[in-house]
């Protein structure tokens, strides 16, 4: 049994070498293990603490968001709710104000939950973890690399996330994430779909990504999309995505159900991304902006 | 901050806890969340355990001015931090505006949810002290109330950031 309180990197990856486990907010960690998920493991290091850790910045080359940054700092944050708001979309419905102010991205992203609310956002704005250890030093895997099933993730166990990377967009892009959602708060996705689309000269699609949200044992890619008139890519974008969902039935919503409104969601989204990439505005979170929610 | 690992040879850990102000030196499981220490290692049972699982916001407090659901946060982890529960917010024993103007809007029926409503509702003004109804309702949507229909407490808090 351990606890070891971290201020460096270095110390925590010494302390994952010697078989601790990390925990940045425990949203994740202690509420699991009270729901049997997974037992609080025996040795802890508390990574919280580490400086410099939580700090999200911006250049030309794109955004590095420290696995630290919680929601609550990147759904408030203008440049990335500006150029990558599909992220900042789904940072702003995790939980409650509580949530949000504990939960970090990157204990969201290594818990690997297919019901993340910031993981399609990162699958379609072509993000990056970047993993370090001791013994190996640091390397960056894609999303689709790191998650590999429900709570599971190619990372070894001395491995720690330090951050995760957003590549710079192309001019006239625009991105969007969505949830079917039964209250505003403290919800978990029923489903939900994010959207990426780059507009040619003409106002037209040139590009288009789609990810999925709980309809499968990670985030699911819609892959064989192309561009074309927004109304039809927003269609065949949501026809496809119903058509490769492959959603469980729950005490939450019904295999048919979600497979059914995973399509509106992802209709919905490129519909949004592509007013986005336009230039206009639609305030984060965009499931506010477009009523999807009980009514306040 | 020292790094020392902060064990001992059986699963206890001895931490120190600021709470309203007030240093306490503890010593608690290292699995231990920081809700059962404020109730019953510290004796301050204002903050209240509901659901037990990160749902309701009942164990509402602050650590270090952030609104953490305490139920679900881990006493060791909050070592050295700054917290402050629902009895911290009375100042030379006077009310704060807030549980002024929850009592006179009707914001409380049983009572239970109120401390972690006070609690949200002060982290919302710090850092939004004119908010919006809408924010209001944000600020607060960690915390469920099964009496008021929650009218009245948005009311409260609007007035006190009227006041």
């Amino acid at each position: 049994m351990s606890f070891v309180i971290a201020t460096t990197v270095d110390e925590a990856l010494a302390a994952l070498a010697a078989g601790a486990r990390p925990v940045a907010g425990g949203s994740d960690l202690v509420v699991g293990a009270r729901h049997g998920k997974a037992p609080l493991p025996s040795d802890l290091v508390a990574i919280d603490r580490i400086s410099g850790l939580d700090c999200i910045e911006v250049d030309d080359n794109g955004a590095c968001i420290g696995a630290l940054a919680n929601h609550h700092a990147i759904e408030g944050h203008a440049v990335l709710g500006a150029r990558w708001s599909a992220l900042a979309d789904g940072s702003a419905l995790v939980g409650s104000p509580s949530t949000r102010n504990v939960g970090t991205l990157g204990g969201n992203v290594m818990n690997a939950s297919p019901a993340m609310d910031t993981g399609a956002p990162l699958v379609v704005l072509g993000a990056e973890a970047e993993l370090v250890s001791a013994a190996r030093g640091s390397r960056r895997v894609s999303m689709a690399e790191l998650w590999t099933g429900p709570g599971r993730t190619s990372a070894s166990p001395d491995e720690l996330c330090v951050a995760v990377h957003l590549p710079a967009l192309p001019a006239r892009s625009g991105s969007a994430y969505l949830r079917l959602e039964y209250r505003r708060a403290m919800e978990i996705a029923v489903v939900g779909a994010a959207a990426m689309v780059t507009l040619a000269d003409d106002g037209t699609i040139a590009a288009v990504r789609v990810a999925l949200t709980a309809v499968g044992p990670t985030i699911v890619e819609v892959t064989g999309l192309s561009g074309g008139p927004v109304a039809d890519v927003a269609a065949a974008a949501g026809a496809a995505a119903s058509a490769q969902a492959s959603p469980i039935s729950d005490l939450r919503a019904s295999d048919a159900y979600r497979r059914h409104s995973v399509g509106v969601m992802a209709r919905r989204a490129v519909e949004a991304a592509a007013r986005r990439a336009a230039g206009e505005t639609i305030p984060v979170p965009l499931n506010r902006a477009v009523g999807i929610g009980a009514a306040s | 901050m020292s790094t020392t690992p902060l064990t001992s040879h059986d699963d206890t850990v001895g931490i120190s806890l600021r709470v309203n102000g007030v240093e306490y030196p503890v010593t608690v499981g290292q699995g231990r969340n920081l809700l059962s220490v404020i109730r019953t290692e510290i004796g301050l049972t204002g903050t209240k355990e509901g659901c037990d699982d990160c749902e309701c916001g009942a164990c509402m407090v602050l650590v270090d001015g952030r609104p953490v659901n305490s139920c679900s946060y881990l006493a060791a982890q909050a070592h050295g931090r700054e917290i402050t529960t629902v009895e911290g917010l009375t100042c030379d024993g006077e009310m704060h505006p807030l549980q002024c103007n929850i009592l006179e809007e009707g914001g409380v029926q049983c009572g239970f949810c109120t401390p972690g409503m006070l609690v949200s509702a002060t982290a919302l003004l710090a850092r939004t002290p004119h908010p919006t109804d809408e924010e209001i309702r944000i600020g607060l949507s960690g915390n469920l109330c099964r009496c008021t229909g929650y009218a009245k407490i948005v009311a409260a808090v609007r007035r006190t950031a009227e006041s």
